[in-house]
């Protein structure tokens, strides 16, 4: 049984200008020492799914299971589930400028962390978050340890971030967009950093990212969201070099990567849709260089690709064996994508490649 | 810590400098001649003479300057021209009660005021929220010499003719003579001071703390699985607060008006009542007493309120 296991999650908010959509059907699972990457772009419902299954989002309607060791987090009390939170459950967010507090001082806050689920006294706190800071490579920790979070840079505060994540060994780790906000060198400690200490305490981690290039180094499964659905699930070996959804194929092309060395990147046109009233049938159609007529009146369901090898599957109604990123294949599915079109579907501009 | 607060008492000690001056030059050139008025109107030119050069005032107005700045050194703020009482008496009698209505009433207006912003900022758009707005209105706009007379109006007058003999009509009892009267007597001035600010502090605390309670590090905190009194106190009020102890600062004049107001109303012989009474009087010594006691103590609540914003913040301590 996998330690955490998301099924058929939908959120939605009520808002004055109507009802926002923001997770429509999102399932997945993580286990120990295992690392599943969400990737989508902004507004794609990343942090909506995986901060409602924590209970951090409050005010959504919400619906599915998502359970955590056989319990279900949507259904289980507030109180059981807000225990459950720091102890079981860590989570580090995307600006460390903004997610400690300014008044505080860093040692202060991990040290609220641990007396606030175990009965460790002041000292033998302070002594832990001394040893965490120490364990996430703060320079001299017994003394940064009384230093407020704008005398530390960005990658020590998300470091500090870490360190307070994993005060009490949980379980599974929400990483949401971790490096994000920080410059690429930092980037690449940071997710060492989170690599070892996985590796080390046999984490189960949720990572969040918009960047498919971090997805690829270190998930051991993806999970690919577009407009608060699963576009496509695969291991990252698939994923990266066999994607079939043309969203996915979108991402790696706008992508910096040796495959494609030498060719133009090519940024996906067009903008995510509105969650208020979404697209019918795909909601990547208006976008997807590859519409046919059945992507505007149909949801393709999330069905075996290339084979279905390692789980790969894919919400996608083109050949399920075309998969890849390549020119070739890209003007295989352009054929495949003009023959099943009439003008109601008109492909988007610039979108023929 | 210790610069910023010598940094910020050097500059309270100029401020004072600037205000004796003012006040030392208002008293010059103001229209009248002292030493005739403390004459009376049948005295001699002779006697006038001699007043004159007993108070200084023959001397040359440097050498006047530097003897005022000295006794204000040592505390000597002069006579009263109507009851040649020492200044400094007449205040030390009535600071007491002034001290009692400004205080308590500056500590029940942030106590209203914070806690409705709190509790009305933790459920937006709540029947809770909507009533502390409405009376948050209601309050800002009703001037407080209007609120201590509804006041003296509906609990005083009307509860004392129904029967019920709960709030006095005016008046003060020392502390010293029954802590339980003081009480008594100096909740309707409390309340007067406090409700029309608290409004104001009501709406300004919400509006931080919204803002406050949108953060990451508040998500961050709940994420941590505190309890949500301790995520809306210790970590959303710590920062929420800091609007509101800048504003406090520069609303205490504002407390000072609404005193002396509030002691009018409620017949309390404070401070307030004596600066009406030595303005119609002209009595140019208290006047100039009750001036500079009034810039101290706001010179002195803004170095406190400074000095308060830095514990708050450690990026304005430590930087
Ligand atoms: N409380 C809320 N009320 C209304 N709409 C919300 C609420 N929370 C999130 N949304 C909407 O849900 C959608 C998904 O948001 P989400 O934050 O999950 O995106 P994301 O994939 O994490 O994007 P990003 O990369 O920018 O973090 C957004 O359009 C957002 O505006
Ligand atoms: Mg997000």
């Amino acid at each position: 049984m996998q330690l955490l296991t998301v099924e058929d999650l939908k959120v939605s908010f009520p808002t004055p200008d109507g009802v926002v959509e923001a997770v429509r059907g999102v399932s997945f699972s993580v286990d120990r020492g295992k690392t599943l990457g969400i990737v989508g772009e902004s507004g794609s419902g990343k942090s909506v799914a995986t901060q409602t299954i924590v209970g951090l989002n409050p005010g959504g309607k919400v619906s599915g299971q998502a359970r955590f060791e056989g319990r279900d987090l949507l259904t289980m009390g507030r109180d059981e589930l807000r225990r459950l939170r720091g102890a079981e459950i860590g989570m580090i967010f995307q600006d460390p400028l903004s997610s400690l507090h300014p008044y505080y001082r860093v040692g202060w806050q991990i040290m609220e962390m641990i007396r606030n689920h175990t009965d460790m006294t002041k000292r033998q706190a302070r002594q832990r978050a001394i040893e965490l800071l120490e364990l996430v490579r703060i320079p001299q920790p017994h003394r940064r340890v009384d230093d407020y979070p704008f005398q530390f840079s960005g990658g020590m505060r998300q470091r500090a971030m870490i360190a307070m994540a994993l005060a009490l060994n949980p379980k599974l780790l929400i990483a949401d967009e971790p490096t994000t906000a920080l410059d690429v060198t930092v980037q690449a400690q940071i997710m060492e950093l989170m690599q070892r200490l996985q590796d080390e305490f046999d984490i189960a981690i949720i990572l969040i990212t918009h960047d498919l290039g971090v997805v690829a180094d270190v998930a051991d499964e993806v999970l690919v969201m577009y407009a608060g659905k699963p576009m496509e699930v695969a291991d990252r070996r698939s994923l990266y070099y066999r994607p079939h959804h043309p969203y996915t194929v979108g991402l790696l092309e706008s992508l910096p990567r040796p495959t494609n060395k030498g060719q133009r990147l090519k940024p996906i046109t067009g903008q995510p849709p509105s969650l208020i009233h979404p697209p019918q049938g795909c909601p990547f159609h208006p976008r997807c260089p590859y519409v046919m007529d059945r992507c505007v009146s149909e949801m393709p369901p999330l069905d075996d690709a290339d084979g279905g090898v390692a789980g790969h599957r894919s919400a996608c109604w083109l050949p399920s064996d075309i998969a890849g990123a390549s020119p070739e294949l890209d003007a295989q599915r352009l054929d495949v994508a003009q023959r099943n079109r009439t003008a109601v579907a008109a492909a988007p501009e610039g979108g023929a490649r | 810590m210790l610069k910023f607060l010598v940094r910020r008492l050097t500059l309270g000690v100029a401020v004072m400098w600037v205000v004796a001056t003012a006040v030392f030059i208002l008293y010059f050139i103001a229209p009248h001649d002292v030493a005739r008025t403390l004459a009376g109107k049948q005295s001699t030119e002779r006697v006038i003479q001699l007043i004159r050069h007993r108070l200084g005032l023959d001397k040359p107005i440097t050498e006047q300057y530097l003897d005022y700045l000295n006794r204000l050194l040592h505390g000597d703020l002069g006579y009263s021209y109507v009851n040649s009482m020492p200044v400094v008496n007449v205040i030390k009698e009535d600071l007491p009660i002034t001290a009692s209505v400004a205080f308590g009433g500056a500590i029940l207006w942030l106590l209203i005021g914070v806690s409705a912003g709190v509790l009305a900022a933790t459920r937006p758009r709540s029947f809770l929220d909507r009533t502390v707005t409405a009376f948050a209105l209601f309050f800002y706009s009703m001037p407080v010499f209007l609120l201590g007379q509804l006041f003296l109006l509906l609990l005083f007058f009307r509860l004392t003719m129904a029967g019920f003999d709960i709030f006095p009509g005016g008046g003060y009892v020392p502390f010293a003579a029954s802590p339980g009267e003081w009480l008594r007597h100096l909740i309707l001035p409390w309340f007067t001071v406090a409700l029309v600010s608290a409004s104001t502090y009501a709406r300004l605390t919400r509006g931080s703390m919204l803002e406050v309670l949108g953060e990451d590090y508040i998500r961050t905190a709940r994420s941590k699985g505190l309890r949500e009194r301790r995520v809306i106190y210790r970590h959303g009020l710590r920062a929420g607060m800091s609007p509101v102890v800048t504003q406090f600062g520069i609303d205490l004049g504002t407390l000072l008006g609404g005193v002396i107001l509030t002691e009018t109303v409620f017949g309390l012989p404070g401070l307030g009542q004596q600066i009406v009474t030595s303005i119609s009087d002209g009595d140019l010594p208290v006047i100039m007493g009750l001036v500079l006691l009034a810039s101290g103590f706001i010179v002195l609540a803004n170095i406190v309120v400074d000095a308060l914003y830095a514990v708050l913040d450690p990026r304005v301590r430590l930087t």
